[in-house]
């Protein structure tokens, strides 16, 4: 083991040792405190790792690990979420004391099969970090407390497992049709392989059915049936995490597989098309008529899901950077409203719409909060949503795919309605007569912050990380020169 | 040529208009005490106000080129640049809205008062945005700008309105949202052909006629809708019932010239064949809005919509002028924009300044009133007037224009209009009338009080202005020509 070796696999490495770390704790009793320290000291450990690991290049394990710009900068971002969502979790009220060191241990390994996936370049490790990112998620959702004898997390918790099995099913048949064509199980062998036979319908059936696999994770529309269900269902904190981090992942190695296509192809850019649109409109018209706020972010994220796509239609470089910077700022914005979620919801209980009535009183800080990631969820500038939307319709629409950029814009429209009834009860409204005015602590007035700065930043300086991203992911697929 | 852009401090003067507002707003965060806010606020627009009138004094109205330009590369990715500048049109229009932003503050201050940190974040930040729309030379920077100011003013409607202000601020917000993602497709269009968002390298690029009918589809639904032109207008009743007095002011003053700006910013010189086309259909557009909104506004017993309505007639006027395609239309249009925004800003404060006393709008609640507030009745009288284009006032130089305008384009749509202007008279000689001499005793208008200096202050400006632009409208319209000229050049080579 060479010193390179561990500057590039150090932020696995600290959260693998977390983990285990975690595992140890599970084992005694009464040691939920205990657990979350670790879990938040492996998190910013992880961060400073990721971001000093920054300019590191390295193929490991055979060349099935690949440690490039593309992959370091979305560890930053997926380490920086993680310590977010640990804010979030700063207090579990839904999730028995007793069980809470396992919940912290299901986090941090779910937030490690993330981080390896990004780095993934060959379809077995990269199916294997998603299974490992997604089984800790589906042992949280059940995690929550019994409330009412309906075990709704429960039945949550098994159409995300169902639906989560059967995605990765398909994925995995449609990686056999790749790895029957190629012979190989390296996506950059694979990628060169596939150029010459790329229009053949077997390659266009294996891509398609490898997506499959994505969608489920970012909840594209029609893989998106568990996503209301899960929100609902599962613990504020855990939904956070669910709707937040997994779709980086899922973002990350889409851009793998869909480059892997050619620009020219307009089979898979028709394919896309059909999805986004099938999200954008499922998503908005269904999230209009939502009464709690969680599934309403649910449905919205159906529709983000089909916004992010729209990058992807283009099938290039530019429109692959303003997807991954899309999310990234979406990422942001829906951590934004969890962390009102979770502060205003009473007993970790749902949050309905209406309960945010007069928030604005109740605690400015939250309702500025909300206000901006409200806001920028619905595209309005100066936030990091609308230059997310900017940079995906100019990518799309430099594809030429006009009418795809106009039905994303009539879906921004739709949108804002349901957007604005939300600010409508933080804002205009007036707080219900016993509801207490919140009081937050140091970490959660820290979180709050750093998350209206980072959208605000994002959003009025997006140069940096938009150059960054593409310069990341000019290379993605090519050999990498220094190992 | 170039005129050398001016300096303060050291610092562009467009970016220290556009941020010395934000700025005060993060500085009224800092503020507790309540009397303290408001003299800070009043301060902070006045200072601005000040800062904005050298622009006036070194503007040089002999060149068409844009002014004290700014060029910063923003976000090098998409072609983004942070691009200010003025030329005769913004300069008048930043001038109306740093000018007027003082007088809602003084009009807002004993008119509001629950969060009155809030209401005064709302307001400089509003101003920021606005004076930022005027000075945009990039689309994508209008359009952040254009944005920006939807949430403060939704939120000035929705908080500090009326009864219905709920329901007004939705609205409001949901219809200029609903038209301005347009708006947005067609700057991306326009980029991707162009290879810029740089407004000035859309100009006199010979799209194709299709192509520029969608663009110009595209912006005319978002002008139209701010406006806002018949029949999509109804948003604008609704918001100024329920805003707020300043909220108003605002609305009318500057946010409705921001749609006849765009017309001009964008639809005339980016896609002027499909404004040469399109040009009949806009001015039939203008007369119905001129007439329906005199008859309307003659059918209001509400004071508030009543100036409301008539700023539909109004505001058909300045897209009339605009169509008209010719120097005297435009240019009337321009005096159209900027009168409006003296009268009926005035009159909005009118209403307020109504309202506060007897906490009714309807015209038969206030008929009689001059019997005890004759020194309001002298300002009323004067502003409606001016709004009815009375000679010797600044509203009449304005309409006068632009009927000479369209004159020499259409003598049909002329005769068409003529109704709309003895409507206009109508109307606001019945307010007048009611107001004034409405010969009731009411029992409730004893023991009302005058106008109080502060109200005076308030008001006084705009009479000056009223008077001022009325009686020697030159400097005003001399700002104006080479600007009006070099833009309908641009037009030009297509015009008839």
């Amino acid at each position: 083991m060479t010193s390179p070796f561990f500057m590039a696999f150090l932020p696995e490495l600290v959260l693998l040792t977390g983990g285990l770390a975690l595992f140890f704790v599970t084992l005694g009793e009464g040691l939920a405190r205990r657990a979350r320290w670790i879990a938040t000291a492996t998190a910013l450990v992880a961060l400073a790792a990721a971001v000093a690991g920054l300019g590191q290049k390295a193929v490991l394990f055979s060349g099935a690990y690949r440690v490039d710009l593309f992959s370091q900068v979305l560890k930053v971002v997926l380490t920086a979420g993680f310590t977010a969502v640990l804010g979030l979790s700063a207090r579990l009220p839904d999730i028995r004391q007793r069980i809470q060191p396992e919940y912290f241990l299901f986090l941090t390994l779910s937030v490690t099969g993330l981080v390896l996936l990004v780095s993934c370049v060959d379809v077995v490790a990269l199916v294997i970090a998603l299974e490992l990112s997604s089984f800790p998620l589906y042992l949280m959702v059940p995690m929550r407390r019994e409330r009412e004898g309906q075990r709704s997390q429960m039945e949550s918790a098994v159409k995300y497992i169902m639906f989560g099995v059967a995605a990765n099913g398909v994925m995995l048949f449609g990686l056999s049709y790749l790895f029957g064509l190629t012979g190989t199980t390296s996506l950059p062998v694979m990628a060169a392989q596939l150029g010459p036979i790329v229009q053949s319908p077997l390659v266009v059936l294996g891509l398609a059915l490898s997506f499959c696999g994505l969608y489920y994770k970012l909840a594209i529309f029609p893989f998106h049936f568990w996503t209301p269900d899960v929100y609902q269902g599962a613990s504020n904190e855990t939904a956070g995490l669910i709707a937040t981090l997994p779709k980086i992942g899922a973002v990350a190695v889409l851009v793998r597989l869909v480059s892997l296509a050619t620009p020219q192809h307009g089979t898979i850019a028709l394919l896309l098309s059909c999805l986004a649109v099938g999200s954008m409109l499922f998503g908005n018209l269904l999230a209009l008529g939502q009464t709690d706020f969680k599934r309403l972010l649910g449905f919205s994220g159906v529709a983000h899901a089909g916004y992010a796509v729209v990058g992807f239609v283009a099938l290039s470089g530019a429109g692959f950077a303003a997807a991954m910077y899309y999310m990234t700022g979406y990422v942001l914005m829906v951590l934004a409203c969890f962390v009102v979620i979770s502060r205003v919801s009473r007993d970790g209980m749902n949050v309905a719409v209406a309960d945010l009535a007069g928030l604005h009183r109740r605690s400015p800080l939250l309702a500025a909060t909300l206000i901006v990631g409200v806001f920028g969820l619905a595209g309005i500038p100066p936030f990091v949503g609308f230059f997310g939307k900017l940079s995906l319709l100019t990518a799309a629409l430099a594809g030429g795919h006009l009418v795809l950029v106009v039905i994303t814009m009539i879906n921004a429209a739709i949108a804002v309605y349901y957007y604005l009834r939300v600010v409508r009860e933080a804002v205009f409204g007036d707080p219900v007569a016993d509801a207490p005015v919140l009081a937050l602590d140091l970490s959660t007035r820290v979180l709050c912050v750093v998350l209206i700065v980072a959208i605000v930043a994002l959003g009025v300086a997006p140069g940096l990380m938009m150059d960054t991203l593409s310069q990341a992911l000019t290379a993605i697929n090519l050999p990498l020169a220094a190992s | 040529m170039t005129t050398p852009s001016f300096t303060l401090l050291g610092l562009p003067i467009l970016s220290v208009l556009i941020f010395s507002p934000l700025v005060a707003a993060a500085g009224a965060l800092l503020i507790g005490s309540e009397r303290l806010l408001r003299v800070w606020a009043l301060v902070c627009t006045t200072v601005v106000a000040a800062l904005s009138l050298p622009l006036w004094c070194r503007f040089n109205p002999e060149t068409a080129d844009f002014q004290f330009r700014e060029q910063v590369a923003w976000i090098p990715f998409l072609k983004i640049d942070y691009a200010l500048g003025v030329d005769g049109i913004s300069l008048l229009l930043v001038l109306l809205t740093t000018l007027i932003l003082p007088l809602c503050v003084l009009a807002s201050w004993t008119y509001i008062k629950t969060r009155i940190k809030e209401f005064f974040i709302c307001l400089l930040v509003m101003e920021s945005a606005m004076i930022g729309v005027f000075c945009a030379r990039d689309a994508i920077l209008f359009f952040v700008f254009w944005e920006a100011m939807l949430i403060p003013m939704a939120v000035l409607i929705g908080v500090w309105g009326g009864p219905r202000r709920l329901y007004a601020s939705l609205k409001f917000f949901i219809y200029t949202m609903a038209g301005s993602v347009f708006l947005l497709v067609a700057l991306i269009a326009l980029r991707l052909k162009t290879g810029s968002f740089d407004l000035g390298s859309m100009v006199g690029q010979q799209f194709s006629p299709v192509f520029q009918f969608w663009v110009f589809a595209a912006f005319f639904l978002s002008f139209a809708i701010k406006v806002p032109m018949f029949p999509f207008h109804t948003w604008l009743p609704a918001a100024h019932v329920e805003a707020p007095t300043a909220g108003s002011v605002i609305l009318a003053s500057v946010l409705l010239k921001m749609g006849t700006y765009g017309f001009l910013r964008f639809c005339l010189p980016i896609t002027p064949h499909a404004t040469l086309t399109l040009a009949p259909w806009m001015l039939a557009l203008s007369v119905i809005g001129i007439l329906y909104g005199g008859l309307t506004a003659l059918a209001q017993n509400d004071l508030k919509k009543l100036v409301a309505y008539s700023s539909v007639g109004h505001m058909g006027f300045a897209t009339l002028g605009i169509f008209s395609l010719n120097t005297q239309g435009v240019e009337g249009a321009v005096l159209v924009m900027i009168n409006h925004g003296v009268t009926t800003g005035a009159l909005f404060i009118c209403v307020g300044v109504l309202y506060e006393r007897l906490h009714t709008r309807e015209l038969s609640a206030v008929a009689g009133v001059g019997r005890v507030m004759p020194v309001f009745t002298g300002f009323l009288g004067v502003f409606c007037l001016s709004s009815l284009a009375f000679p010797g006032t600044n509203s009449f130089i304005g309409e006068f224009l632009v009927l000479a305008g369209s004159f020499a384009h259409s003598k049909l749509v002329t005769i068409c209009v003529v109704p709309g202007v003895v409507l206009a008279a109508a109307y606001m000689l019945r307010v007048l009338q009611r107001v004034a001499f409405g010969g009731t005793q009411n029992p409730v208008h004893e023991g009302l009080r005058d106008l109080g200096w502060r109200e005076v202050i308030t008001l006084t400006p705009l009479l000056v202005a009223v008077l001022w632009i009325g009686l020697h409208p030159q400097p005003v319209v001399g700002v104006l020509h080479a600007t009006v000229r070099n833009l309908l050049l641009q037009v030009g080579p297509l015009l008839p």
